[in-house]
């Protein structure tokens, strides 16, 4: 969903990399590194793709826009895929692509990557969605003159469990206002 | 040598997660790295434990991989020439 109107709906049953590969395809993101990310940064990238893309954020313009992420499973699903790779001493393989994504802040590596941005980020890990935090620090963010805009909000893949709601803050005022309450009714 | 190098192209796809290339484009001497298949360093450690793993090759010196990963000619070549298997 992006401002309310839906861009694309897997099936019900369908497991997470069917899901995140069909929604790549249909969204029409052209970029074949994204084939290499665990599934946090494929989720976190695709829904940050999308969004920076509706705001016409094009990499050659170099925005000053901060990333504010956090979740409650950090990287979990892919510490165990990289635990399994590892607890065999028979057949002891660990594979370098899968250990590079057991910090759950690389998936805001790869969105600074593709849209060339070099602004401050940070990933925090809650009990539950927290909105008084993420207001408190991306409000402080663009105060402080740190960032003109900030990506913010909630990216969590454990197993076939995910959600990622996003939402962009920005410095001049918009007909939504960036309130405690309003990112609680649209989460 | 030609089925080794058709399995290496096989390997190298879904082991590097390559979604959007397929074996009829990699040409057995297309350079791996950089403009040719654009594997990165990563990719080059993931082909270090495929050596390992499935042709119990270990590379005692990484810096051997520069000239053994250069395309699918030079690993099928030293594949051939240093796996016990």
């Amino acid at each position: 969903m992006l401002n309310g109107e839906l861009l694309y709906k897997g099936s019900e049953e369908e497991p997470f990399a069917d899901f995140i590969k069909m929604a790549y395809k249909n969204l029409e993101t052209d970029y074949s590194k994204f084939f290499k990310m665990d599934s946090l940064s494929k989720l976190a990238f695709l829904g940050a793709d999308v969004l920076l893309k509706h705001e016409n954020v094009v990499p050659e313009m170099e925005e000053n826009i901060a990333l504010v992420f956090s979740n409650n499973a950090s990287s979990l699903d892919t510490d165990r895929k990289y635990q399994k790779s590892i607890e065999d001493n028979d057949n002891f393989y660990p594979s370098p692509a899968v250990f590079v994504y057991t910090l759950p802040n690389i998936c805001m590596g790869e969105i600074s990557i593709k849209h060339k941005l070099y602004s401050e980020n940070s990933f925090f890990i809650f009990e539950n969605f927290n909105p008084d935090y993420l207001y408190a620090y991306s409000a402080g963010l663009i105060e402080e003159n740190k960032a003109e805009k900030v990506l913010c909000g909630w990216v969590n893949v454990d197993k076939e469990e995910y959600t990622a709601f996003l939402y962009l803050v920005t410095k001049e005022k918009t007909e939504i206002p960036h309130t405690i309450k309003e990112i609680n009714s649209r989460y | 040598m030609e089925a080794l190098k058709e399995e290496l192209k096989n390997k190298i796809i879904e082991q590097l997660n390559l979604e959007d290339v397929s074996v009829d484009e990699i040409a057995d001497n297309d350079p791996l790295f950089g403009e040719g298949l654009g594997l990165d360093s990563i990719d080059a450690l993931e082909l270090i434990v495929m050596l390992d793993k499935d042709y119990g090759i270990k590379l005692s010196d990484p810096k051997e991989g520069k000239k053994i990963f250069e395309s699918i000619d030079t690993m099928a070549t030293y594949i051939s020439e240093n796996s016990p298997k």
